[in-house]
Parts: C-alpha cells; sequence; structure tokens
C-alpha cells in the first residue's frame, strides 16, 4: 500500500499507432466488451421495468412500451421471501442493522492490532500476524459446525450478534492485512519520537496513528460494506430466521417461488439488493480497486 | 525486529498493553480457527449423524466420502469449473488490460464497467444469468424472435453442458479483478523497453507476450491465488444459478458439505469433506508459499 497511484496518468506502454484503422479498431474491441459487460445490467433493468404480459412475449433484450414501477414496488413490499410476503423491506432492514457493527468492530479491531503489530512489535506478534493470513485461504466450511455450538453455548447463534461475531471473525485477517501493511509504510521515527514524549499506547495511537489512518481506513470500510452486504453464507447460517440479509431473502424469492415465476419481480428485487454496494464502488472506483489490489499484493 | 523492540523492552509495563491489544486476534486465532479445525477434524473421525457422538470409526467416513458418486462429481466439477475460471479470467482480464493500456480516451469509463460485475454479490450473479439463460424466455428465445428458429441455447438445463455456463457467469464476476491487477502490473513496466523492442522489430502482439507477461508474474500470481480461494468457496453462485442441478451436474465440494452439515443431517460425511477440502488447500498453498519465501531469501541476500 504505497502512496504510489495505482493507475498513473500516463500508460507506460506502446505509443499508439498512427494508423487510424488501429485506433478504430481498438475502440472498437472495446466497446464490444462493455457492452458484453454491461448486458446482464441492461437485461436487469428492462425486465424488471415491464410486466409479466410484455416479459413472456418481447425479446429480454427490449425496452418495454410502457415501462412501469410495479415490478419493483412488489418486490419491495409484496414479494414472498419466505414463510411471509412482504418483500425485501425487511431484508434490507436486516441488512442494515448487520451491516454497521459488522463493519465498525472488524475495522477497529484490525486497526488495533496492526498498530501493535507494527509499532510496539509485541512477542508473538509474528506468529498471530502469519496464523491469521493464513485464515485468507482456507475454505469456511471447516470452521461452521463447531462455530454453530461455541456461538450457540454463549447465546449468540440466530440473532444478529451471532452474524456481527462471525463477520468480525473472518474479515480479521483481511483488515489486518490491510492496516498492518499500511503501518509498516509508516516512519517509525514518528511512533518513536512519541514514545520519547512519553506517550502510551493509546495515547500514541489516538494522537499520532489514528489521524494518518483516514485512508485505510476508507479502504477497508469500502471493502467490509461490499463484503457483508455480498455475503450470503453467514446470513442464512448464523443470522436467524427473523434477522435474515437480503441475499438470502432475494434467493428465497426466486429460487423457492410457487406457481407462475414473477421474473419482473425476480429482476427488480436483484437490482434492489446490489444497489447498495453498487452504488458504493460507482462512488469510490479507485478505493474499492485499492482495497481489492491490497488483499492481493501479499496474497 | 530487534533493532526496534529495544525501545519497548525498557518499559515492561507499555509491553504489556501492546499484548493485550493482540488479545482480540489470539481469540481468533486459537478458538475459531485452530480450535474448530481440531473439532472439525474429530468430528470426522466419528460415526456422527445428526448429532455429535464420540464413536471413532477410523477413517470409515473418508472411505464413505471417496465411495460417493455425488462427491466424487462434485470434485470432478471443481476441477473443470476452476481451471476453466482462472484461465478464462486471466485471458480475458489480460486482453482487457492491454487494450486498456493503450492510452485509450475515457479509460476509467471503460475501467469501471469492466469492473462493476465484482461489486455484485455471486447470488445477484447467479440469479441475473439464470434469468438471462432461461431457456424458454431468455437468450434462447431472443434469438429465435430474430429469425433463427433453430436456434438452441439451454445449456442451464443441459446436464453436460451445465457447469460451463456456471463457469461463464464467474468469468464474467472476476475478470474484471484480473483486468485491474494486471492493468496496475502493466503500469509497471518501463515504457523504454517496449522502444527497444521496436528497435529490435519486435510487433506489439510480440512484445506484450514476449517482454509484458513475464514481467507481469507477480499480478499472474496474485490473480491465480484470489481466482482459486474463490474456486474452493464457490457456494453461493451455484445455490443461486442452479442448485447444483441439473442432478449432480453442478455440484461443488463447497455445497456438497453445506449440505450434509445442516440439511441431510450427517455430520461425519460432511467433516470428512471438510477436512478433505482443507488438506488439499494446503498441499497447493505449501509449495506456492514455500517458493515464495526462497525467492524472498535470495533477493535479501
Amino acid at each position: 500500500m504505497s502512496s504510489r497511484p495505482l493507475f498513473p496518468a500516463h500508460a507506460e506502454g506502446p505509443r499508439p499507432a498512427r494508423l487510424n484503422l488501429g485506433r478504430l479498431a481498438l475502440y472498437l474491441c472495446l466497446i464490444a466488451a462493455a457492452a458484453a459487460f454491461l448486458f446482464p445490467l441492461w437485461v436487469m433493468v428492462t425486465t424488471s421495468l415491464k410486466d409479466m404480459e410484455a416479459v413472456r412475449s418481447g425479446s429480454i433484450f427490449g425496452w418495454p412500451a410502457q415501462p412501469s414501477l410495479e415490478a419493483w414496488k412488489s418486490a419491495w413490499t409484496s414479494a414472498c421471501t419466505g414463510l411471509t410476503c412482504e418483500g425485501l423491506r425487511g431484508g434490507f432492514v436486516n441488512s442494515l442493522l448487520i451491516l454497521v457493527p459488522s463493519v465498525a468492530l472488524p475495522v477497529a479491531l484490525g486497526a488495533v492490532t496492526g498498530y501493535a503489530l507494527s509499532f510496539w512489535r509485541p512477542r508473538g506478534g509474528k506468529l498471530l500476524f502469519g496464523g491469521l493470513l493464513i485464515g485468507l485461504f482456507i475454505p469456511y466450511q471447516v470452521f461452521i459446525y463447531p462455530l454453530v455450538r461455541i456461538l450457540s453455548s454463549v447465546g449468540l447463534y440466530g440473532n444478529i450478534g451471532g452474524i456481527v461475531a462471525v463477520h468480525t471473525i473472518f474479515a480479521m485477517p483481511i483488515m489486518l492485512l490491510l492496516f498492518r501493511n499500511y503501518y509498516a509504510s509508516l516512519p517509525m521515527d514518528l511512533f518513536k519520537a512519541a514514545r520519547i514524549d512519553g506517550g502510551g499506547f493509546w495515547t500514541i495511537f489516538r494522537r499520532v496513528v489514528l489521524p494518518m489512518s483516514a485512508p485505510i481506513i476508507v479502504v477497508a470500510v469500502i471493502l467490509q460494506v461490499t463484503g457483508v452486504w455480498n455475503d450470503f453464507l453467514f446470513g442464512l447460517i448464523f443470522a436467524g430466521s427473523d434477522n435474515l440479509p437480503m441475499t438470502v431473502q432475494l434467493n428465497n424469492i426466486v429460487n423457492s417461488a410457487r406457481g407462475a415465476q414473477e421474473y419482473n419481480v425476480q429482476m427488480a428485487a436483484t437490482i434492489l439488493t446490489a444497489l447498495v454496494p453498487l452504488i458504493v464502488y460507482f462512488f469510490s472506483g479507485r478505493w474499492f480497486v485499492r482495497g481489492i489490489a491490497a488483499g492481493a499484493v501479499k496474497g | 525486529m530487534a533493532q526496534d523492540g529495544s525501545i519497548s523492552m525498557r518499559r515492561p509495563l507499555k509491553l504489556l498493553q501492546g499484548q493485550t491489544a493482540l488479545l482480540p486476534g489470539w481469540l481468533i486465532l486459537i478458538v475459531a480457527y485452530i480450535g474448530t479445525i481440531l473439532w472439525t477434524a474429530r468430528i470426522s473421525f466419528t460415526a456422527s449423524r445428526s448429532i455429535p457422538v464420540d464413536t471413532f470409526v477410523g477413517f470409515d467416513q473418508y472411505a464413505r466420502l471417496f465411495r460417493s458418486n455425488r462427491w466424487v462429481q462434485s470434485v470432478e466439477n471443481m476441477l473443470l469449473y476452476g481451471s476453466l475460471f482462472i484461465l478464462g479470467c486471466l485471458i480475458i482480464g489480460f486482453l482487457l488490460a492491454v487494450l486498456l493500456d493503450q492510452k485509450v480516451k475515457g479509460e476509467s469509463v471503460f475501467r469501471t464497467i469492466f469492473l462493476y460485475p465484482y461489486a455484485v454479490s455471486f447470488v445477484v450473479t447467479g440469479l441475473v444469468w439464470q434469468w438471462v439463460l432461461n431457456p424458454s424466455l431468455g437468450l434462447q428465445k431472443a434469438v429465435r424472435d430474430l429469425g433463427f428458429e433453430n436456434f438452441t441455447f439451454d445449456w442451464l438445463v443441459d446436464r453436460d453442458r451445465a457447469i460451463y455456463v456456471l463457469t461463464g457467469a464467474a468469468v464474467w464476476q472476476a475478470s474484471g479483478l484480473v483486468m485491474a491487477l494486471m492493468l496496475a502490473g502493466l503500469r509497471g513496466v518501463d515504457g523504454d523497453l517496449w522502444k527497444a523492442a521496436r528497435v529490435d522489430g519486435a510487433s506489439a502482439p510480440r512484445y506484450y507476450l514476449r517482454v509484458v507477461l513475464p514481467l507481469l508474474k507477480p499480478s499472474i500470481f496474485s490473480s491465480v491465488v484470489l481466482l482459486g480461494v474463490a474456486v474452493i468457496k464457490s457456494y453461493d453462485l451455484v445455490v443461486a444459478m442452479t442448485s447444483g442441478g441439473p442432478g449432480n451436474a453442478t455440484e461443488l465440494p463447497a455445497k456438497f458439505i453445506m449440505d450434509y452439515l445442516f440439511g441431510r443431517q450427517n455430520l461425519g460425511l460432511a467433516t470428512a469433506a471438510s477436512v478433505v477440502l482443507l488438506v488439499t488447500v494446503i498441499a497447493v498453498l505449501a509449495p506456492l508459499a514455500y517458493v515464495q519465501s526462497q525467492r524472498a531469501r535470495r533477493i535479501r541476500t
């Protein structure tokens, strides 16, 4: 995580060919690729704006003759998400309730642990760091059953507390990686000066380290917001039936639907669920990339 | 480590605070990671069905696992899906990065478009593609309506082909990631290399394949590791897109384990399967980690 921008303004590759034909082919390729990437999004949007009659008769590519937000309304308020048919509203609220603590806690924990590891260098720190990093690669299925038992023995199974605990446990490696690498790039002298001035553990963290951590906190928050919002597995197992996140309820709307399939409602629900991470992504592009790149650097 | 540790060594009280701050980390590592792995491994050697019991049966569960057609097919599916997925993402990601590296106008717009699928969840990815590939109302019908009446594209419900459309959806979701990593790598390539290559008479494709690609090894390595981890963890995408079907055609190990843990109440078999998955990951990662550490040592000396 250096301050070097990931994508410097000037490409260093071959100079563009003078031949305009070549440039034209280049742009045609790029536009074709962009169309291929955008096409599912287009289909999602157009389908969600149709009524079922138009879905059945027309092409999935086509723009509806009479666009309407009816499907969006039923996706939000009346689609069946399991036993109840009250739309995705509840799932949205659940996802928010899960999101806030599941972002705040791991980010705080990652920051403090990364700070302790980088600047205080406690004994065993490297072992802890290495051990937690291995956690990045291990399939979750190995942990899940015992974790269900452990969490239920302390009353943290099937409620918001439980799902927050699970998100915290599994976000720890990547959060630690982000913060430790960032702090390792800060000058040690700053820390030494603060030590000579008599600063204690928390004072140095609050006064010296935290004010310099803004960029990495932004990266960590973006990574965690999209990660938690997009989670399906943990929400399904640990949140409990009253707190199922939006992703799980969305999957119920589509895959446990009885009778006639309302594809327009399904696509509206799909967009609604994708909206939060998409908005985060479109407004934070560069930071988002830094997050995924940071995860890859020391992978 | 030693040279900076000296300050804290002189003040053992302060050092204690540093250690206390690590407590949550140690707790997670020892209880939530190591403890649960050992517990899972222990169950896998018992005859546990819906609740864990202490009747040890040695490797019986493992033997049963590999006699199970569903498991064997899950593993085979994962190998096919995993290799096509990683290869597909690498090729598409690299091509997109090279195209974007030609000083194109609106580069950031293209970059945003190629990476946005990576921001949406696997559930969303699976559901969208399930709809696009819907045999009666999706792509197949759209093309037939254009006049190609015999056009058939029903891979989603085709036992032999469903795994390929699952892979396609996954590639759509993740190739932007490779594009971003490769592009970052390309920007670190010295521009003079191109001038030198051109003096030697190399064409652009040759330059990218022979000169640039070897320089991108770190980006390729990171991509393969990230994508490989995604393959092993693949669960949501299958659940949303095909539920493992038709038949067991798109069944994957991670889903097999979840089904036997929670749906079919067969703890012994499910835990044995997760241990197999864990050992596979270690078997793949250990040599990679060794190579990395050797390389790091060589650079240091």
